[in-house]
């Protein structure tokens, strides 16, 4: 059975999830931001970590962005096979949801239309837009506003396959540490191992949308998830970069089949205003 | 060391900050990020009178969300200071005491904060919305056209930043991550 969905439902959900990500973060981010304020042993970090969780109360009650920077949207739509799009062009829909959302919630327009001539579009679009076919009649949209102070900190590596787990360990670090305190830390952290180029660096970016404080199913990668917090937080970067035991909350890591030849690794860097917020239709 | 600090932060209140001070700065600062930054060096590097008076002058880095009405401002927390780290020592040497952002600076931009008794303050990146509870008035003064973008002058009130480079050559950035790194 083929279900229709007018795109006007999409523009709708898409206007109200970019409103309220940028408002108040999700759950499992404001639980690592409030234990991570219990495990801080710099004073400075700890009182650092108090200022974020009052940022995040003002933000909710009087309706000030959580950050300046509400990011260039990100969009995930796993469209299930069984839908019918109609009333008009998805990515059109999905555009003006970006459009309505910005400029009805008081968002900051940080969009420009061309790299290098770059005059800003004033209504934040386009947003960058992963679809996705899967199986069933829904559609399930993940909105993620990406800030540029960590995403310009973030990196890609084309290890070869012999610099293996070791190789990728250090990448990690290496992103985490050039990133310091540009990256507004304490971080949320991106991996994707494996695929190609710009799968691993898509793998990355979806992984940060993963609720911070959940593993990966695969126990290597779940079990380096773990182990890469721990050493990230061995730094000494701290909150706000200033010193401290607490550089990230969280290191996501997502996994894909490769070539022989290869072992790309992709470090996308996220702050702790990591938002993101799901809706299935 | 936690102080008050009234703006502007002149030579001789630039001697008594040390990096690690929290600081609580009430008073008036520009606002200006690096498309301003951009605009403010070709005026200079033709001679041409600048829209802001550099002399002991604050600049925050920093492009705010809109404001919603009664307010004057949206949320209004610090961008990545090294994008103004090419424009930063010329402003310096012209005036310049005190720059708010995040981030790390060049050896360039650090050198010029000792030669001329300069500060570096870091605001906490993404605390925009507990930031803006500071800023009690915003006004635009140049280069509207950028928008977010644009060079304003605000006054804040028991603004809270922390002294990253002061000028007797300190850097906590190196200090403080090192004190904590075990490996
Ligand atoms: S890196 Fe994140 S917290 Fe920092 S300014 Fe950008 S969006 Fe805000």
């Amino acid at each position: 059975m083929v279900r229709e969905v007018d795109v006007s439902e999409i523009t709708k959900n898409i206007r109200e999830m970019c409103i309220s990500v940028n408002y108040e973060l999700s759950d499992d981010m404001k639980k690592v931001l409030s234990s991570a304020k219990q495990s801080e042993k710099s004073p400075l970090g700890s009182q650092i970590l108090g200022q974020l969780q009052k940022n995040l109360d003002i933000a909710k009650n009087d309706r000030i962005p959580i950050c300046q920077d509400t990011g260039m949207a990100v969009i995930f739509l796993d469209i299930g096979q069984d839908v019918h799009l109609t009333g008009g062009s998805l990515e059109d829909a999905v555009n003006q949801g970006v459009r309505e959302g910005y400029t009805d919630g008081f968002l900051r327009k940080s969009v420009v239309s061309d790299p290098i001539i770059r005059k800003n579009t004033n209504d934040n679009t386009p947003a960058i837009i992963h679809e996705r076919i899967v199986p069933g009649d829904k559609v399930r949209i993940k909105v993620a506003p990406k800030g540029f102070g960590s995403e310009n900190m973030s990196q890609i590596f084309m290890l070869k396959p012999a610099q293996g787990i070791d190789g990728v360990k250090e990448a990690i670090l290496k992103a985490v540490n050039d990133a310091g305190p540009n990256a507004c830390p304490p971080m949320v952290v991106g991996v994707g191992i494996g695929g190609n180029f710009e799968k691993c660096a898509e793998m990355a970016k979806e992984a940060l949308t993963r609720e911070a404080g959940v593993h990966s199913d695969i126990a290597w990668v779940s079990d380096l998830e773990k182990e890469m917090l721990s050493e990230v937080n061995k730094l000494g970067i701290g909150p706000a970069g200033l010193g401290g035991t607490v550089t990230a909350l969280a290191v996501n890591i997502n996994t894909y089949a490769t070539h022989i030849a290869g072992l790309p690794v992709a470090v996308n860097i996220c702050c702790h205003v990591n938002r993101h917020i799901v809706r299935e239709i | 060391m936690e102080l008050h600090m009234e703006l502007p932060v002149t030579a001789e209140k630039a001697d008594s900050l040390h990096a690690g001070d929290f600081v609580y700065l009430s008073g008036q600062m520009y606002v200006a990020r690096d498309a301003a930054h951009k605009r403010l060096m070709e005026l200079i590097e033709k001679n041409e009178k600048l829209p802001i008076d550099l002399k002991d002058c604050t600049i925050y880095y920093m492009g705010p969300s809109p404001a919603r009405e009664g307010r004057p401002i949206g949320s209004a927390g610090p961008t990545t200071a090294s994008r103004m780290d090419k424009y930063a020592p010329t402003l310096i040497d012209l005036g310049e005491k005190a720059m708010v952002g995040k981030g790390k600076r060049t050896r360039e931009v650090l050198d010029a904060v000792v030669r001329n008794h300069a500060v570096y303050f870091a605001a906490i990146g993404g605390a925009g919305a507990l930031l803006s509870k500071c800023i009690k008035k915003s006004e635009i003064i140049a280069y509207e056209d950028l928008g977010a973008e644009a060079i304003r002058l605000i006054t804040v009130e028991d603004f809270p930043v922390i002294v990253v480079a002061d000028d007797h050559g300190n850097n906590l950035y190196a200090t403080a991550q090192a004190e904590y790194r075990k490996k």
